[in-house]
């Protein structure tokens, strides 16, 4: 079965009613992995077996008439950076090709303890390092709207395998943009969560700083739920927030008249796609016909938010990915130079382009005698940033952008020009910097069928809101816009 | 020292904290476990996997700034030390940088009666690699094998200013930190075993010369013994190699104790850069005031301290106090027994006298008293029994080796063994008449003048009454019926 018209809250109802069995579905759910994956290439690994002796529990659930959890029976996608136990966690690369977790990341025992069963991991953007998943050391994954360009990344698999409707939610985590680009390039919504909000134990980092995971569905009622169960504290990570978690799901119904929406004029750039521009527009115009008020606002800073990414990212992930060094699990070449050769041979051979690129900057943004410039100037400029928010949200409730300046774009497209491939984030990395939630959702599709992506940003902790006023617009029609 | 010559010495010493737990997961830090039987996916590295701080390791490093007269700072940074090992799993060892636990402390040592301040430049937490497992394996020619046991095993790193001025100088320094952890029960001191270890960082210059020469990093030095002739070794080499038109290279050198020498390992221009920066997986480290105060409460006095009260409140001497505070269950065992018996100098003689030979003899480490037979409470009543008169100072000594060998309390060998002094003269008066009847030839060659052989008489009573008539009185009585 296609998961494409139906979403989690129903097919639990359908579930509860007994009008359909969990083991249909998820025998469904991998027919049309089957017949569609050929062509998206969205997974890395499927768990088949494990997601139908978890959907025979949920019908015996069903059969023995208990409660079942909110998610019960509810297929969802993990991206591979995920740890699952038992399984595969690849991060996309060639250096943990066969490396097993023997543990499962927090935010995915919640998922599976509130009855989500997992039927597979998604291909991603080498340790999540890109904006097309064409950097997975594997293949590259397509978009289910058009075969020939990229979903987006790094959680192109997670974003495509929902869109295509091989999976009902997926989880991604997002950096500095990986759930939203995607999801906006997939026409899904996507949220990256305030940072801490979610607990990164067993996310493989990337940047830990900057790290964070979060939901992919088809409606913003989904993104809710997902987060219900995923957020909240988790003494396995310090970085993790002991902040209450809202009820999300309750809030998204309330209207959003006199909600203050600001509109950041840094983010309307010469140079951005005509048709993704007319899109925003129009999207503004429906917040001001549902009453809200709309502002002009400034985020000075923004035009360092690039160089500022770039430099604290690969400055942590030179240090977080100095663990895969063929000692102890994963890719080991063989070398005869002994040791110093071992560590030089499984690397060259184990990480991929964009990765060694990123392990040689970040390497240099901390050496001595470069740290002061570079990695110490950043972080006080991802202070300036987080205070240009900070100063916004006086004023206004929610911050409406674009998600991404372009549509999705062709495969092999940016591949050779790195530097425009990390402008395709120049939207979604403030959020990141600032350690704010935001949400990706469709805003229409150009007019070759491509969809376009809103993104609204909030305060800490402010997912509630920032939902409420994303569920509004999907209500009012917007995601057809 | 040759030629006029001054060593400048600091150190750097790495104490493991006596945690049950390994610092950033719930890992035991048991020693002698099957090689990474003590793992788990924070202490393997493991992706995904993060740290989560034990605050009792924080507490026990506060203790020890504390100890050693540190200000323990508000605020501590974990910094990541870059660089790549097979037995350090992350690539990186959580450590301490720019911002330290503790910091400007000082400890007195004494060095031929002269006594001086060795400040204390800082503390900083830190967690252990694994080890390298180089033999002991079939294929051991071929492969290395790691064991991660240690890994994360939280360390404290002491580091001196260089006021150290001779190896002497720096083997006391060692011996006073070594004694207060070891009062403080945050560290075993043993350095065979690598729970403390030590670097030394040396340089000479000409005497009257300010400016410090150029120094060179000793590593590997795993015994107290060796800190003094590593130190003496490096000291001569570097004055070497100045009196024959040589320079210092700054660099860092191995002590290879077969050969009792130091070797080159790198020098500066091959030193790692070790790309420190602040982990972004852990907070700040937050030590409030209450945090401090309340682990300065738990604090019981320090050998220094001890010692100075041993002398102005006991009136014992230097070299007394020295001994009974030699390690913190001896000193406690002393001050209880005093607390109990009010005898400071006879409890001192008691313990310097026969329990520590006891001890020795048994190979009973001091550190360690829990399970000694005898213990203060017995001690003490049993300088009580001697002191009421109940048994002779002689008989106590018998008593004392009598508790030691059965862990019975003085009372019930006294009364086992029909110990009790006979104090009552006219008992004791009975002997002496009997004595005197029984000797009849040495009482006319006393009285006649030969009076050295009193003792004698004295012994005879003694015999006659198994030791346990009191002394006194067999004294007086003696004298007056010899008189006659
Ligand atoms: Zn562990």
């Amino acid at each position: 079965m296609n998961l494409r018209n139906i979403t989690a809250d129903k097919l639990v109802a359908l579930y509860r009613n007994r009008d359909l069995t969990a083991t249909e579905v998820i025998q469904g759910v991998f027919e049309e992995i089957e017949r569609t994956d050929k062509d998206v290439r969205a997974f890395i690994t499927l768990m088949r077996d494990r997601a139908l002796e978890d959907a025979r529990r949920v019908d015996a659930k069903i059969q023995a008439g208990e409660t079942l959890e909110p998610l019960a029976g509810v297929p969802v996608a993990i991206k591979d950076n995920m740890a699952v136990r038992d399984v595969l966690t690849t991060c996309g690369s060639r250096i943990l090709e066969n490396y097993i977790s023997p543990y499962t990341a927090t935010a995915v025992e919640r998922l599976r303890s509130a009855g989500a069963i997992v039927v597979g991991k998604t291909n991603m953007d080498e340790f999540a390092m890109g904006s097309s998943t064409e950097n997975s050391g594997f293949f590259v994954t397509r978009n289910p709207h058009d075969l020939t360009r990229v979903p987006g990344g790094s959680s192109g698999g997670s974003a495509a395998s929902v869109a295509a409707g091989m999976a009902l939610v997926a989880l991604g985590s997002d950096t500095g943009g990986s759930i939203r680009t995607p999801a906006s390039f997939c026409g899904v919504v996507g949220v990256k969560p305030t940072y801490g909000r979610v607990s990164r134990y067993g996310l493989v980092a990337f940047a830990s700083s900057l790290d964070q995971i979060g939901p992919l569905s088809k409606t913003v009622h989904e993104a809710a739920q997902i987060l219900e169960v995923i957020c909240g504290f988790d003494h396995y990570d310090s970085t993790s927030a002991d902040t209450p978690v809202d009820e999300i799901v309750k809030g998204l119904d309330q209207p959003v008249k006199q909600i203050r929406i600001g509109v950041p004029k840094e983010y309307f750039v010469d140079g951005m796609d005509a048709e993704v521009k007319a899109k925003i527009q129009a999207a503004i115009r429906l917040y001001e016909s549902l009453g809200c008020k709309i502002e002009e606002i400034s985020l000075p800073h923004t035009e360092y938010a690039v160089a500022t990414y770039y430099l604290i990212a690969t400055a942590e992930a030179s240090s977080n990915l100095a663990r895969y060094d063929g000692v102890r699990y994963g890719l080991r070449q063989a070398a005869n130079g002994g040791l110093q050769d071992m560590y030089r041979q499984t690397r060259m051979a184990g990480f991929g382009k964009e990765v060694k690129r990123r392990i040689l900057l970040g390497t240099y943004a901390l050496s001595s005698g470069y740290y002061d410039a570079y990695y110490l100037k950043a972080l006080k400029v991802r202070t300036l940033v987080l205070r240009d928010f900070q100063k916004a949200f006086e004023r206004v409730d929610v911050i409406l952008t674009p998600t991404a300046p372009t549509v999705a774009f062709k495969i092999g497209e940016k591949t050779d020009d790195p530097l425009s491939m990390y402008l395709s984030d120049i939207f979604t990395i403030t959020c990141n910097l600032a350690g704010l939630p935001g949400i990706s959702v469709p805003c229409g599709k150009n007019s070759e069928g491509l969809p376009v992506g809103l993104q609204l940003i909030a305060n800490h902790f402010q997912e509630g809101p920032l939902l409420q006023v994303a569920h509004q617009f999907e209500k009012a029609g917007g995601f057809l816009l | 020292m040759a030629n006029n010559y001054e060593a400048v010495i600091g150190l750097e010493c790495h104490a493991q904290l006596l945690t049950n737990s390994k610092l950033f997961c719930s890992c035991s830090t048991r020693f002698g476990e099957a090689p990474n039987m003590n793992t788990c996916p924070v202490c393997l590295g493991l992706p995904g996997a993060l740290p989560v701080l034990n605050r009792l390791a924080v507490s026990m490093a506060i203790k020890a700034g504390l100890g050693v007269n540190c200000r323990i700072n508000p605020e501590a940074q974990w910094s990541r030390k870059n660089y790549f090992y097979p037995d350090l799993p992350k690539g990186y060892q959580i450590t301490q940088y720019d911002r330290p636990l503790a910091q400007q402390g000082h400890i007195e040592i004494s060095v031929d009666g002269v006594k001086k301040t060795v400040r204390i430049n800082r503390i900083h937490m830190e967690e252990d690699a694994g080890k390298s497992l180089h033999e002991g394996f079939s294929d051991s020619s071929r492969n290395t094998h790691l064991d991660f046991n240690r890994s994360g095993v939280p360390l404290i790193e002491i580091v001196t200013e260089p006021d150290l001025r001779s190896s002497a100088e720096a083997y006391d320094y060692l011996s006073r930190l070594k004694e207060i952890l070891e009062y403080l029960e945050v560290n075993d001191g043993n350095m065979e075993e690598g729970s403390l270890r030590c670097d030394a960082n040396v340089s000479v210059r000409r005497a009257g010369e300010e400016k410090f020469g150029t120094r060179t990093e000793l590593k590997n030095i795993n015994s107290f013994r060796f800190v003094q002739k590593a130190i003496d070794y490096e000291v001569a080499r570097q004055i070497d190699v100045i009196e024959t038109g040589g320079r210092i290279v700054q660099e860092t050198r191995l002590w290879n104790s077969e050969e009792e020498r130091t070797v080159s390992m790198r020098s500066k221009e091959e030193a790692h850069d070790y790309r420190y920066f602040p982990d972004p997986d852990l907070p700040l480290l937050v030590v409030d005031n209450e945090w401090v105060e309340t682990v300065r409460h738990s604090m019981p006095a320090l050998p220094e301290e001890r010692r100075r009260r041993l002398v102005q409140e006991y009136a014992l001497s230097e070299y007394d106090a020295g001994v009974l505070t030699a390690t913190r269950a001896l000193s406690d065992f002393f001050e209880e027994t005093v607390k109990r018996s009010g005898q400071p100098k006879t409890a001192a003689n008691w313990i310097m006298g026969d329990l520590l030979r006891f001890y020795k003899e048994n190979n009973v480490d001091t550190k360690d008293l829990s399970q000694s037979p005898v213990t203060p409470e017995m001690l003490a009543d049993m300088i009580r029994l001697v002191e009421n008169g109940t048994i002779s100072g002689k008989i106590a000594k018998t008593v004392m080796e009598e508790m030691y060998k059965t862990g019975k309390p003085a009372q019930e060998i006294i009364e086992e063994k029909g110990l009790v002094q006979i104090s009552n003269s006219g008992e004791i008066e009975k002997i002496v008449d009997k004595v005197l009847e029984d000797n009849a030839k040495p009482v006319e060659q006393y009285r006649a003048g030969k009076t050295g052989s009193f003792g004698f008489f004295v012994g005879q009573v003694m015999k006659a009454t198994g030791g346990r008539a009191n002394p006194q009185t067999v004294n007086d009585l003696l004298r007056k019926k010899l008189a006659g």
